[in-house]
């Protein structure tokens, strides 16, 4: 079987694509830009409907495209290209075959039509309940039936990871331990197993419900497993964007870790603790006893977040490492400035790198502690924050790896690359502030999810201060900026694929082959209990010095508020 | 080699670790320790901690109770709808009913005392969210919550909706008084 498997190797790198995972990662990368495609279209209607001043669909269409808009993103855009990380990350670099691809396709054919049946629900209006879907607001069964398959198909797909790896340490196409970047992918399919697993226990008697057999579902329970698949989710997509980093320093510098056994025990700390944090959504939830919020919400006295601290400092510590190696020695930050920021592919990883931390890290922490939640919750905060790991984390790194792939994996030249220069700061920094101002907005009460914050012909109406107005207007144009940004990626890479040259992409064969990236003339053995990355350190300093004094503002305007017992 | 191949050293637990990320690690985990302290030590020094006191309830239950704490303690009613508001005595049980699409009666406390506010949803989950103040509180139903509330400034106050509830959820507002 082994021997008879395809193999082609890129002229360029010396990737080796085993033909059945070649075709694979392509179909799964093109479905979720499709999804991403549509979903872009949606953040755009409801971006001018929550700028107030432009106001544009009716509160109808507003809920059910916001429903639609946390699906088509959330899940399908990203589960569809994180499945095609999977099994690049196991097949292409472990240079091995993938396991049962006819599995593989059953998995994509079942996501796909998952992903088709709660959207027919939604878009037939009969499914407007927002993502989250709490019970007992009632959707279409479709919808719910929609998700089960989607998340049936996706475990499959981490399946077939997994038993790609088992093929590729019995056939021995490598030597030592799986690659960091594999060993990342595989924390990020252990916890998505854990996931989908609590969504599927909530979601099918959910179901259920939703025809008639099961008579009632408890909301405190509806919670508290939807958000272990709710929230677990991204912290699949916290672990592949961290891998993606690990794998844009190497293929960009030919950066090796600082230490490997850093880097894997910040992963394992994932592996064990980053599922609890269901908890950060029932914060100010009834009913749940205050030592479970604390424990939970902390991921165990915070030792995932140690571990994202840690990633945070090894990752960017990697590249100044390689960079120090190439004699960009001068001074703290000559590493830094001679990186190739016209290059999308390192330029969108590194604003990736530090807008999730700075942005969506910092404020992640602040809302995940018990008592500063109540300040926050449910407000536009929300999404201001998950909008900087989701969209800044991880969608920004996977349009970093994008630009690799292209000529990579689909043999493509890219069209336009002067444009493909702009992009990560267009998209990157567009989003950057519009995550800023909903988060301005949240910490003044505006409300996630509302049509109309002026609550118009209503008596009793608040009228919400004018800077909150702004921060709306401000979040309105930097969203604009952003969409421009999505826009731009999508036709670049959907234009390539169609009318980018092709490029040689070397033969099928059974025959292995050598890497050909920078890493091949990398350097052996640092990590020798020098000082290496003082440049980063100071980096990681100045995080900390925002981290503290944005969590103690925090708490001191919470003890400004009524006294609540 | 680098970070998509497998490691160079068969034992790379072994490598020793750079200094700049060993003392990252040390300080990194300080914050950590310091940042879970401050929940439990907000819960024993801090004024502002949400209670964990919940009752299974139903709405039938929960409007009989309401309804009741209106008859006895009402001053006026507002808007054309006629909402009743109650001033409850100092210390009192307050109910407070979220349904589809309105905060059910209107409330009149009194500054820097305390009042055990009880909060619950007849129909779908709603969002209590108290402004200008900004204290967000889950509502759910079947569940009967109970908040001790300590109002700190006069004013005029909003009660919003901030959990999605349906087609008329932004229309869903109210008031409260503290006097």
């Amino acid at each position: 079987m082994a021997t008879t498997a395809l193999f082609r190797a890129c002229p360029r790198t010396g990737l080796q694509f085993h033909r059945s995972a070649e075709t694979l990662i392509k179909a799964n990368a093109v479905a979720a830009v499709l999804a991403l495609l549509l979903g872009g279209v949606l953040a755009l209607l409801i971006l001018l409907t929550r700028w107030q001043a432009v106001h544009l669909v009716g509160a109808n269409d507003f809920y059910l495209i916001l429903t639609a808009h946390g699906l088509d993103m959330l899940v399908v855009w990203i589960i569809f290209f994180e499945i095609a990380i999977l099994y690049f990350c196991s097949s292409t670099l472990l240079k091995t075959r993938l396991a049962t691809p006819r599995l593989a396709w059953l998995g994509f054919a079942l996501m796909v039509i998952g992903t088709l049946t709660f959207n027919a629900a939604i878009f037939s209006g009969q499914a407007t309940v927002m993502m989250t879907s709490y019970v007992p607001m009632p959707a279409h069964p479709g919808f719910y039936l929609g998700l089960i398959l989607f998340a049936v198909g996706a475990l499959i797909g981490c399946f077939v990871f997994l038993g790609t790896l088992i093929v590729a340490r019995n056939e021995k196409t490598y030597e030592g331990s799986i690659p960091l970047v594999t060993f990342g992918a595989l924390t990020a399919c252990i916890i998505a197993v854990f996931t989908i697993a609590s969504g599927a226990i909530i979601l099918i008697p959910t179901f259920l419900w939703s025809i008639g057999y099961v008579k009632h579902i408890d909301p405190i329970m509806y919670r508290t497993i939807w958000w272990a698949f709710g929230h677990s989710s991204q912290q699949i997509n916290v672990s592949a964007h961290i891998a993606v980093w690990y794998a844009i320093a190497a293929i960009v510098f030919g950066a090796k870790p600082m230490s490997e056994r850093v880097s894997r025990s910040a992963f394992f700390l994932y592996i064990l603790f980053l599922q609890l944090a269901s908890a950060h959504h029932l914060l100010s939830d009834p009913g749940l006893s205050t030592e479970w919020k604390v424990f939970n919400t902390s991921y165990a006295m915070y030792l995932a977040v140690l571990a994202s601290m840690i990633h945070g400092l090894t990752v960017p510590g990697a590249i100044e490492v390689a960079q120090r190696e190439k004699g960009y020695t001068r001074g703290l930050f000559e590493w830094i400035r001679r990186a190739p920021w016209g290059n999308p592919v390192f330029s969108g990883m590194f604003i990736s790198l530090v807008g999730f931390g700075f942005l969506g890290g910092i404020s992640g922490v602040m809302m995940g502690t018990e008592q500063l939640n109540m300040l926050i919750h449910n407000t536009i905060y929300v999404p201001g924050h998950f909008h900087a790991t989701v969209v800044i984390g991880t969608t920004l790194a996977f349009m970093a790896l994008t630009y690799f792939l292209i000529p990579t994996l689909f043999q493509r030249e890219m069209i336009n690359p002067g444009l493909a220069k702009w992009q990560p700061y267009l998209f990157g920094f567009g989003m950057g502030v519009f995550t800023l101002a909903m988060m301005g907005a949240g910490t003044l009460g505006v409300p996630r999810r509302h049509w109309d914050i002026t609550f118009a012909g209503n008596p009793l109406a608040y009228e919400f201060p004018g800077t909150a107005w702004l921060m709306l207007g401000v979040m309105g144009v930097s969203g604009v900026v952003a969409v421009i940004g999505g826009a731009l990626y999508l036709y670049i890479t959907v234009g390539s694929l169609l009318w980018g040259k092709r490029l040689p992409g070397g033969g099928y064969s059974t025959e292995r082959s050598v890497l050909r990236m920078p890493v091949a003339s990398a350097m052996t053995g640092h990590g020798h209990a020098g000082f290496a990355a003082p440049g980063t350190f100071v980096f990681a300093l100045i995080f900390l010095t925002a981290f503290v004094l944005y969590y103690f503002v925090n708490w001191k305007y919470l003890s400004t508020v009524w006294g609540l017992s | 080699m680098s970070a998509i191949m497998p490691p160079a050293q068969r034992v790379w637990w072994k490598q020793p670790l750079d200094r700049a990320e060993g003392a990252w690690i040390l300080i990194a985990f300080a914050w950590c320790m310091v940042m879970f302290f401050m929940m439990p030590y907000w819960h024993v020094y801090g004024k502002q901690n949400l209670s964990s006191e919940t009752y299974r309830t139903t709405p039938e239950q929960f409007a009989k109770k309401a309804q009741a704490m209106v008859d006895q303690h009402t001053v006026r009613v507002e808007t054309e709808q006629k909402i009743p508001v109650v001033k409850p005595p100092v210390g009192s049980d307050v109910y407070l009913i979220a349904r589809l699409w309105q905060w059910w009666p209107m409330l009149e406390l009194e500054q820097g005392k305390s009042y055990r506010l009880h909060l619950t949803a007849m129909d779908y989950q709603h969002g209590f969210s108290l402004q200008p103040e900004n204290i967000n509180i889950q509502v759910i139903p079947g569940y009967e919550h109970v908040v001790t509330v300590t109002p700190n400034r006069a004013g005029t106050y909003a009660i919003l909706c901030n959990e999605f509830c349906g087609i008329g959820h932004h229309t869903m507002v109210s008031r409260l008084y503290v006097k």
